[in-house]
């Protein structure tokens, strides 16, 4: 009796937590050195060294930035709704996090390896629309208002291409299960495929989704001071901004996944490399482009944004729909 | 439609205006730090340089400034207070000259004023301090600077001789 309890119940909670406290390193670090990198490359684009003081070439300044924020005063405006102003950006963080669950390292390395992976992740991404928008409201700003609902706005709109961008991968892999998806691409992966243009299209989408420049509009320093995280300062805004770095990297795992062929190796004969490393290298690729492009183009307009959004991106993801099954139709019965 | 009108049509649709825009950026990233590594390396500046104010002393060690109040009365940012007196070897001297460094704009009227070089702006400008007051600098500390800095500031003064 006690020995099913250890081997049922025990050992595999054990093995879950080990999973998801190495999960949440991996992230958490990627997070902090993320944003080291972005000053790093941002600097190096616009001809300075960025951050080259805390420790060799800087290397320590997630650290020193870390300690900075916990001992900031983390200051609530008065008109605030207080509960929900702390919980917004706990939220986001949470949700940036959560979504690691479903997101395969390697073969077999996944927290979760559920069929509906790919589900899960639109659900968890959609989520995300809520703590800005509540972080907009409870802020009691004017400029938080507008940002979280410029953000509101932007992000549901992109979401409606990157599903149907989504659909065009499922098709082609004829799985939800993002496990099989990755091995769907063993013969090429869908970037070099028909399914290029999705790819740059679920990339600008992401770009929109993560709120990252050239689509930063919620944050739009220049028109609404700080859009929906105006109001916040110290550890809340770090939350925040944290969030908003996990998703990047979220992001890029995706993209990885669906366009990138997950864990395998370009070559196959580098398939000695160990596959999570294959992983790593393409989200890193992935990020750096995120940050090459935040260095390279300027804010679009809002109007601009929304009628890329629902004018360019949504009729063409849905013509590939149509495309991609024709494809896939004709091939199977021919 | 034309050949010109399709080929920028091809430009935007294919995104080349972008990618251009990405590849010199990319070119960017190799290309020397224009970066000074502040506390460590300088920049040179200009004999010119408008920095912390100091008074000077003729070689023999008496005060030039002669309290004309000339600086005084041009300062726009009424930064300078003087009080004047007679000395004992009869000539007249500056009883009080503070300057407040958090009101001064470093426009330079004041060395451009002076008719005997007496105030000058030298070409320290590392003088921040942790307290408002230690920026309210009296006469005694403007002499000082002024012994500090006069090797210096007479190099300055050389090196900037018959120019406009």
């Amino acid at each position: 009796m006690r020995d099913d309890l250890m081997t049922i119940y025990l050992l595999p909670l054990f093995w879950m937590l080990l999973g998801i406290g190495g999960i949440l390193g991996v992230v958490l670090g990627g997070t902090a050195y993320l944003t080291y990198a972005e000053r790093k490359v941002l600097g190096a684009i616009q001809l300075r060294k960025g951050p080259n003081v805390v420790g060799p070439f800087g290397l320590l300044q997630p650290m020193a930035d870390g300690l900075k924020v916990m001992f900031k005063e983390t200051i609530i405006p008065s008109g605030a709704n207080v509960g929900l102003f702390i919980a917004a950006p706990v939220f986001t963080f949470l949700l940036a996090l959560s979504a690691w669950a479903v997101i395969p390292f390697d073969a077999g390395l996944v927290l979760a390896n559920i069929n509906v992976g790919i589900l899960y992740l639109l659900a968890i991404s959609s989520l995300g629309v809520y703590a800005i928008i509540i972080a907009g409201w409870a802020s009691n700003s004017k400029y938080a208002l507008l940002g979280g609902l410029r953000s509101a706005a932007q992000m549901v709109s992109y979401e409606v291409s990157i599903g149907l961008i989504i659909v065009t991968v499922l098709l082609q892999a004829g799985t939800l299960n993002l496990s099989k998806i990755v091995e769907a691409q063993k013969d090429g992966w869908y970037i070099f495929s028909i399914l290029l243009p999705m790819a740059v299209l679920f990339f600008a989408s992401a770009l929109a989704e993560t709120n990252r420049s050239p689509f930063d509009l919620p944050e739009g320093e220049s028109e609404l001071v700080g859009g929906f995280n105006t109001e916040y300062s110290a550890m809340i805004f770090a939350m925040f901004f944290l969030g908003e770095y996990a998703n990047m990297i979220l992001m890029s795992a995706m993209m990885t996944v669906l366009f990138l062929g997950g864990w395998l190796p370009p070559l196959a004969a580098l398939g000695f490399v160990p596959g999570f490393v294959w992983f790593a290298m393409k989200i890193v690729l992935c990020l750096f482009v995120f940050l090459w492009v935040r260095g390279t183009l300027p804010r679009y307009r809002y109007d601009q944004l929304m009628r890329i959004g629902w004018k360019f991106f949504l009729p063409l993801s849905l013509l590939w729909v149509v495309v991609v099954a024709t494809v896939k139709m004709v091939g199977e019965a021919g | 439609m034309n050949k010109a009108q399709i080929k920028q049509r091809m430009r935007y649709w294919l995104g080349l205006d972008l990618l251009a825009g990405l590849a010199l950026t990319f070119r960017y990233i190799f290309k020397p730090k224009v970066t000074i590594n502040y506390p460590y390396e300088k920049g040179s500046i200009s004999p010119r340089f408008r920095g912390e104010h100091a008074l000077r002393r003729y070689a023999d060690g008496t005060e030039r400034c002669i309290a004309c109040k000339l600086c005084e009365a041009v300062c726009p940012a009424l930064a300078i207070t003087i009080e004047a007196g007679v000395a004992q070897d009869g000539s007249r001297r500056t009883t009080r000259y503070d300057i407040d460094m958090t009101k001064c704009i470093n426009c330079g009227l004041c060395q451009e004023v002076c008719p005997v070089g007496a105030i000058v702006e030298g070409p320290n400008f590392e003088y921040a301090t942790w307290t408002h007051e230690e920026l309210l600098y009296d006469k005694e500390r403007l002499l000082d600077n002024g012994d500090r800095w006069e090797a210096v500031l007479t190099a300055n003064i050389e090196a900037d001789r018959g120019r406009g």
